[in-house]
């Protein structure tokens, strides 16, 4: 279904202030609780064993010594759940949880162990014998695809690999039209380069957490910290073998997730845990297990071609992408194939994606997944070329920049979009024209993302005093529970303060998707408008019968129900309240719901600009300045738009400077912890300043685009270009961390 | 196990426990005295979460047993504000909105609070040296600073 799918021009009154969110005071005050806030009574304390080793057949796991521990009252391995999970990705998501056959990674889980405290339950641990099989591993993308690679899988490849491949490759994606060789041949420079970027983690600084409670009677419920609990339900229910009604999930505050929490890894165990003891178990990790056994992003391995005019007109684009995404199938390689070339209208371009299996922890979504590699490869190699050429590097994008009506490199044609607004703005911001000083560079770049829609359910709720609650279903990570009741007050014509969201659990509505792809504003909030509009027609129609005439001679402004022309009548406006007042005598409670799979998210774009400093003598680089340009189609609270554009262009920084997983050649991560694995601090920054732009998306009533995802997109590229104009050297493997810069250096 | 039995001041009010001589304070304020608006981000002192004032001293409680506290006075985040009334930084804090998911936001706030007590006009650079032992991934800092920034400038205001 897609709603009116006009944006109409209208004067806001709300959408486009910064109220304060609803959730506020209990987080500044300790009150909010997070996954790891919750107790029960009899609660148990759940821990997991984890592999050793990066690659191990498990011969025999004996659980007996820790069963009879005094204070333990479960264990469970693979052996106490399903045989059998009929579908793939869930199958390999219960094998993530619990290894089977194989521990596929340094950090898989082998074993689990439920008692009356945690010194109880790591004591215990350490009596459970797990007999292993070492077997050769490999952690690396191109190693991997090697022919004579060590195998984790036996026949998975899918019908698009050639025949004699690695066994590791499981995927072949393609995309692109037009005829690269004959857009090649009209160059007057192609440029082939090589790129690399390491695995990042999405650093939420919340571990995993969850409390389950599982009944003798067959029900469940769960208490978890997760970006979608609906679809914690459907995934343990899938892995449990139990249906969907009977367990109940309830999504906690969430503190932080970026795609990381878009799976699950504690709660099919916790369950499982709790089945067996009989008790609640509550499950948290530690931070190293954090980064050991949850989803990093992949790695890649990316070679570009592209061919460019003298007057910087992109004659042909090819990019092959090599991912890694851990142990299993499904990096996003498909969507950094697809969205490499997006920014750009280009006649002839190809992208070919392979998707690579190895010996590390299954990936899992991080913010645009695959897309901020992919434009980490091809935005350096515009910018390598365009400076070659002589060429104002926004120019050159200018000129190829996709507009209303570009067919995009992954297929379709693009409504209005915002990537032309974004690269003006940044032409004429004062940011650009600003001196540099000596080892300073700045760096552009341009970036996409698609945005998703999907299942999306809303109940708006009238009170008998006339306050109204929505209730929705999608964990709020950064604001959005304030912004659905801006829409719904903006719908209603009411105050902003007489709104309150709740985040209902899943026995209180339909199917939800989960909070990612940049689409909870964007559908909830459409979801949130369309049941603030039911209830508008079950208000006209109760004053409609108060005042005894047609439903269709009422209509409803300013909050109230008014009489819809002079041949209505004298009536005086009802108001929202005065109407919820008489609720029981005209027909009982009055509420509107709306239930869609939310079709016609906008595409985002963006532009980012960066001026760093190297420091020759130690190869460290100082962010001095940027400036985030990006079209969020309509701010609903410019705040949190503001905050989502800063904390992307932030996350992308420290991919591109400091964040990776560091491997031994014992196929061990060796930084498992956030001393080694840098994330940005505050002493690392500038402020980081934005421009929102605002070209409405033709499918939201209020023109609302996603705008969480695009913002980590281009900063990989902006930071290594504006690095390689200050070191007069250009780098092509993320992250510049010192000893890479100063080797660079070395090497010019 | 025999427990340690501890009597300490949290937050202004006499308190006693009994923990693990391993246990760290973190552990005790949550699961012991049920105040979990300290969080546990790392374990190894890495990321701030956990920040409480030990003795007028900003530490982090994961690295601090909870037999540490004997005799002495702690201040997390559940004493910051007087009655109803918000302390400066925690408005200033929802005023910029200076947090996205909240998680980090107590550490935040106890260390900045700390920061304002010793240097009641910190310039910006100051403020992001003092809290870079605070680890936030949502907002890239840019909103915390100003936050913090402005809240000084109020409370200067208010001497």
């Amino acid at each position: 279904m897609a709603l009116d799918s006009k944006t109409e021009a209208r004067k806001f009154k709300i959408v486009g202030t910064r109220p304060l969110r609803p959730d506020g005071i209990d987080k500044v005050t300790g009150r909010a609780r997070f996954g790891a806030d919750m107790s029960a009574p009899g609660m148990l304390v759940g821990l997991i064993l984890r592999s050793p080793h990066p690659h191990a057949r498990i011969r025999s796991i004996d659980t007996t010594r820790a069963e009879s521990m005094e204070g333990v009252h479960a264990v469970v391995t693979r052996a106490d759940f399903p045989a059998f999970v009929e579908d793939e990705a869930l199958a390999d998501v219960l094998d993530n949880c619990m290894a089977g056959e194989k521990a596929l990674y340094d950090g898989h889980a082998v074993a689990a162990v439920a008692a009356t405290s945690g010194a109880v339950a790591r004591a215990a641990l350490k009596l459970i014998e797990v007999e292993y099989e070492l077997l050769a591993h490999v952690t690396d993308v191109d190693e991997a695809m090697r022919p004579d690679a060590p195998a984790l899988h036996e026949d998975r490849a899918d019908e698009t690999v050639p025949a004699g491949m690695s066994d590791n490759v499981m995927a072949r994606h393609e995309f692109g039209h037009g005829d690269i060789d004959a857009g090649f041949a009209k160059a007057d420079r192609v440029l082939e380069r090589s790129y690399r970027t390491e695995a990042t983690h999405q650093g939420y600084i919340e571990p995993h957490a969850c409390l389950a409670t599982f009944g003798s009677d067959g029900q469940a419920d769960l208490w978890c910290c997760t970006q979608g609990h609906y679809m914690v339900r459907n995934t343990c229910a899938a892995i449990l073998g139990m249906e969907q009604g009977r367990l109940r999930v309830t999504a906690s505050e969430i503190g932080g997730g970026f795609g990381g929490k878009t799976t699950v890894f504690l709660e099919p165990v916790a369950l499982m845990l709790s089945k067996k003891a009989g008790r609640p178990v509550k499950m948290v990790m530690g931070r190293a297990e954090v980064f050991r056994a949850t989803g990093p992003t992949a790695s890649s391995s990316i070679d570009v071609r592209i061919g460019m005019a003298k007057d910087g007109r992109i004659t042909a684009g090819f990019a092959e992408l090599r991912y890694q995404g851990g142990a299993y199938p499904g990096s996003p390689v498909d969507m950094g194939s697809m969205s490499a070339f997006a920014p750009y209208d280009l006649e002839h371009v190809k992208t070919v994606g392979w998707d690579v299996v190895t010996n590390r922890p299954k990936q899992a979504a991080y913010r645009a997944p695959g897309a901020p590699m992919a434009a980490f490869a091809v935005e350096s190699a515009i910018d390598e070329l365009a400076r070659e050429l002589g060429l104002d590097p926004l120019e050159v994008r200018l000129k190829n920049a996709a507009r209303e009506g570009t067919r995009a490199s992954y297929g379709p044609t693009f409504p209005a979009i915002g990537l032309e607004a974004t690269l003006r703005k940044a032409k004429d911001h004062p940011h650009w024209s600003a001196p540099l000083g000596p080892n300073q560079g700045r760096g552009v770049a341009c970036g996409f993302w698609f945005n998703f829609g999907g299942d999306t359910c809303v109940s708006l709720n009238i009170t008998p005093d006339g306050t109204v609650t929505v209730s929705e279903g999608n964990p709020d990570i950064g604001g959005s529970r304030a912004s659905m009741s801006m829409m719904a007050a903006e719908e209603l014509g009411i105050p902003y303060e007489k709104v309150r969201t709740i985040i209902a659990d899943t026995g209180a509505l339909g199917q939800n998707d989960v909070t990612d792809g940049s689409r909870v504003t964007f559908a909830v909030g459409l979801a949130t408008i369309e049941a603030a509009r039911a209830a508008k027609r079950e208000m006209c129609k109760r004053a409609a019968r108060i005042w005894e005439i047609e439903e269709d001679a009422v209509v409803w402004e300013d909050g109230a129900a008014r009489p819809a022309g002079p041949n209505a009548g004298k009536h005086p406006p009802m108001s929202l309240a005065e109407i919820a007042a008489v609720a029981t005598n005209t027909g009982g409670p009055i509420a509107g719901h709306c239930e869609v799979n939310a079709e016609g998210a906008g595409v985002s774009f963006a532009t980012h600009m960066v001026d760093t400093e190297v420091d020759p003598e130690t190869g460290a680089v100082k962010i001095l300045r940027y400036t985030v340009f990006q079209d969020a189609g309509k701010a609903v609270h410019p705040a949190y738009v503001e905050g989502q554009f800063q904390g992307g262009a932030v996350q992308g920084i420290g991919w591109a400077l400091n964040e990776e997983y560091i491997y031994g050649e014992d196929g061990r991560l060796q930084n498992a912890g956030f001393l080694d694995y840098r994330i940005p601090v505050a002493s690392d920054l500038p402020m980081i300043d934005t421009v929102i732009l605002e070209i409405p998306n033709p499918g939201h009533p209020y023109g609302v685009r996603g705008v969480g995802e695009t913002s980590i997109v281009p900063p990989l590229a902006a930071v290594a270009n504006a690095v390689s104009h200050a070191a007069g050297v250009r780098l092509t493997h993320l992250p510049i961390s010192p000893p890479r810069l100063l080797a660079a250096i070395g090497a010019k | 196990m025999s427990r340690i039995h501890v009597t300490t001041t949290i937050n202004g009010e006499a308190a006693e426990f009994l923990c693990d001589a391993g246990e760290t304070l973190l552990d005790v304020l949550r699961d012991r005295l049920g105040l979990t608006g300290s969080k546990e981000g790392c374990g190894t002192g890495d990321c701030g979460a956990c920040s409480v004032v030990l003795d007028g001293r900003l530490v982090c409680a994961c690295l601090v047993l909870g037999a540490e506290a004997e005799g002495r006075t702690v201040g997390t985040i559940e004493g910051m504000t007087t009655g109803e009334a918000l302390h400066p930084l925690q408005r200033k804090f929802l005023e910029h909105a200076a947090l996205q998911c909240g998680i980090c936001t107590p550490g935040f706030l106890v260390a900045a609070k700390a920061l304002l007590e010793r240097t009641p006009d910190p310039t910006e650079e100051e403020a992001r040296y003092w809290l870079a032992g605070n680890l936030c991934r949502c907002t890239g800092y840019d909103k915390i600073i100003r936050a913090v920034l402005d809240a000084a400038a109020e409370m200067r205001e208010a001497h």
